[in-house]
């Protein structure tokens, strides 16, 4: 008996497969952090690779859904467009109904409702992404919100989707500070996403809102500032191990 | 009894809407504003049929801002216009019509060069250097065939718009006593005098 192969069907120690293998899908996706600070929240990307003949420009990870609203994903990006597609129509369709601009939790519980409904019906399969949404409502408080395939939504301090998310939530935990200034923020962003992008800083892409709820871009070079900052820092923590290591070893300690 | 009137310059567009909001024989407020923003350089007057004007500019509004949205880029006034029409007309042949009149006007983000252009409820639309919709048509279309030129600055347009005022409250027998005037140029839209 396959337990795996409709989706409605749970098998009999309760998994959904279908939902936990869309996760796996996510799991293969690149990395995408979100980071709250302070006044500020930030989303980093794990650029893919472009190909040589590719535009990057049309390579979007990071979509504003409306003015105020922003998302990145990790997985399938089909299914993110239709998603994206969705969720922006519903921001719109809020405005003209309600004359007020979708809350961050509203649009997410609205994302993750579709999510959820194509988890529980016929003939379809499950969206294979899970998303983080970021933005600002009219009381001026950063939020950061996560959804996944199985249609679950929460908010969260800092988030961690795709490839290794496990290794940088882990980063994350340990160094995420309350009350981050926008520098801390992104910084903090920028040295998450740097543990496990190989190729480095040209790889990340680094977007933030502050208060004003208008999206704004770091451009590579400084993307490329900060991390050389952070490879600084690395080093002289490496160097100062390194001494401390030595000198307990029994080794009297050298003059600086 | 309603108004709209648009005059093209220089740089600009000028664009009015009286401010009566009128049922039968009752005025309801005198704070109407008849304009929706479409877009930083956009600007769409209705009037016509009680709630049909709002409910068709909110709706046109929504789908402009879902355009850019989606594809990064705001519309340039021909598209708008062009968007419009087409809803217009979609909803003509359908159970319930639209029963608006609009005016929309836009300038070119890039170049500030101004376009007005004049939709109906039939979805008859044309591209106009000055234009008015309701009754004012009878009396205003006139004045400004004798003093329009192109090239007009702001102030020559103001001008011209307070002759259009003046022959209103002279002709017309509706009274209009207060207008909500915008310009919209390559700064934006902005409330005028």
């Amino acid at each position: 008996m396959s337990y795996d192969r409709a989706l409605t069907v749970f098998s009999p120690d309760g998994h959904l497969f279908q939902v936990e293998y869309a996760l796996e899908a996510v799991k293969r996706g690149t990395c995408a952090v979100g980071v709250r600070g302070k006044d500020v929240v930030v989303l980093g990307v794990e650029k893919k690779t472009v190909l040589k003949l590719q535009d990057p420009r049309t390579v979007r990870k990071v979509s504003m859904l409306d003015d105020h609203v922003c998302l990145a994903f990790a997985g399938l990006y089909a299914d993110a467009r239709v998603l994206i597609n969705k969720a922006r129509i519903e921001c719109q369709s809020h405005r003209l109904t309600v004359e007020d601009p979708v809350t961050v939790e509203y649009i997410t519980q609205y994302i993750a409702g579709v999510q959820q409904r194509y988890t529980q019906s016929g003939g379809v399969r499950p969206f294979g992404i899970s998303t983080l949404i970021i933005g600002f409502d009219v009381d001026r408080v950063p939020k950061l919100y996560q959804t996944e395939p199985s249609g679950i939504f929460s908010a969260w301090k800092a988030a961690a989707i795709g490839k290794s998310s496990k290794t940088v939530r882990e980063f994350l935990e340990k160094n995420y500070k309350e009350e981050m200034s926008k520098e801390e923020a992104i910084k903090l962003t920028i040295k998450s996403l740097l543990e496990v992008v190989q190729t480095g800083a040209k790889n990340i892409e680094i977007a933030y809102m502050d208060q004003d709820a208008v999206l704004k871009q770091l451009d590579s070079d400084e993307v490329e500032r900060i991390s050389k900052e952070i490879e600084k820092e690395k080093e002289a923590e490496a160097e100062k191990n390194k001494k401390a290591g030595g000198s307990s070893s029994g080794v009297a300690p050298m003059q600086e | 009894m309603e108004v709209l009137i648009g005059i093209t310059g220089k740089d600009f567009v000028l664009l009015t809407a009286d401010t009566t909001s009128a049922r039968s024989i009752v005025i309801m407020k005198q704070e109407e504003d008849k304009t929706r923003e479409l877009n930083k350089h956009n600007l769409l007057l209705t009037i016509g049929e009680a709630g049909d004007a709002v409910q068709f500019a909110e709706y046109i509004q929504r789908n402009i801002k879902l355009y850019e949205i989606r594809n990064g880029v705001p519309l340039s006034t021909k598209a708008v216009a062009a968007y419009t029409r087409r809803e217009m007309a979609d909803s003509l042949r359908s159970r319930n019509a639209y029963q608006v009149n609009i005016l929309i006007g836009g300038v070119d983000p890039k170049t500030g060069t101004p376009e007005l252009y004049w939709s109906d409820y039939l979805a008859a639309s044309q591209k106009m250097p000055f234009a008015t919709q309701g009754y004012a048509s009878y009396f205003v279309m006139s004045t400004m065939d004798r003093y329009w030129r192109p090239d007009l600055s702001l102030a020559e347009a103001r001008a011209l718009l307070q002759k259009c005022f003046d022959e209103l409250k002279k002709r017309f027998i509706g009274n209009l006593p207060s207008f909500l005037i915008k310009v919209v140029d390559k700064e934006g839209i902005r409330t005028i005098d």
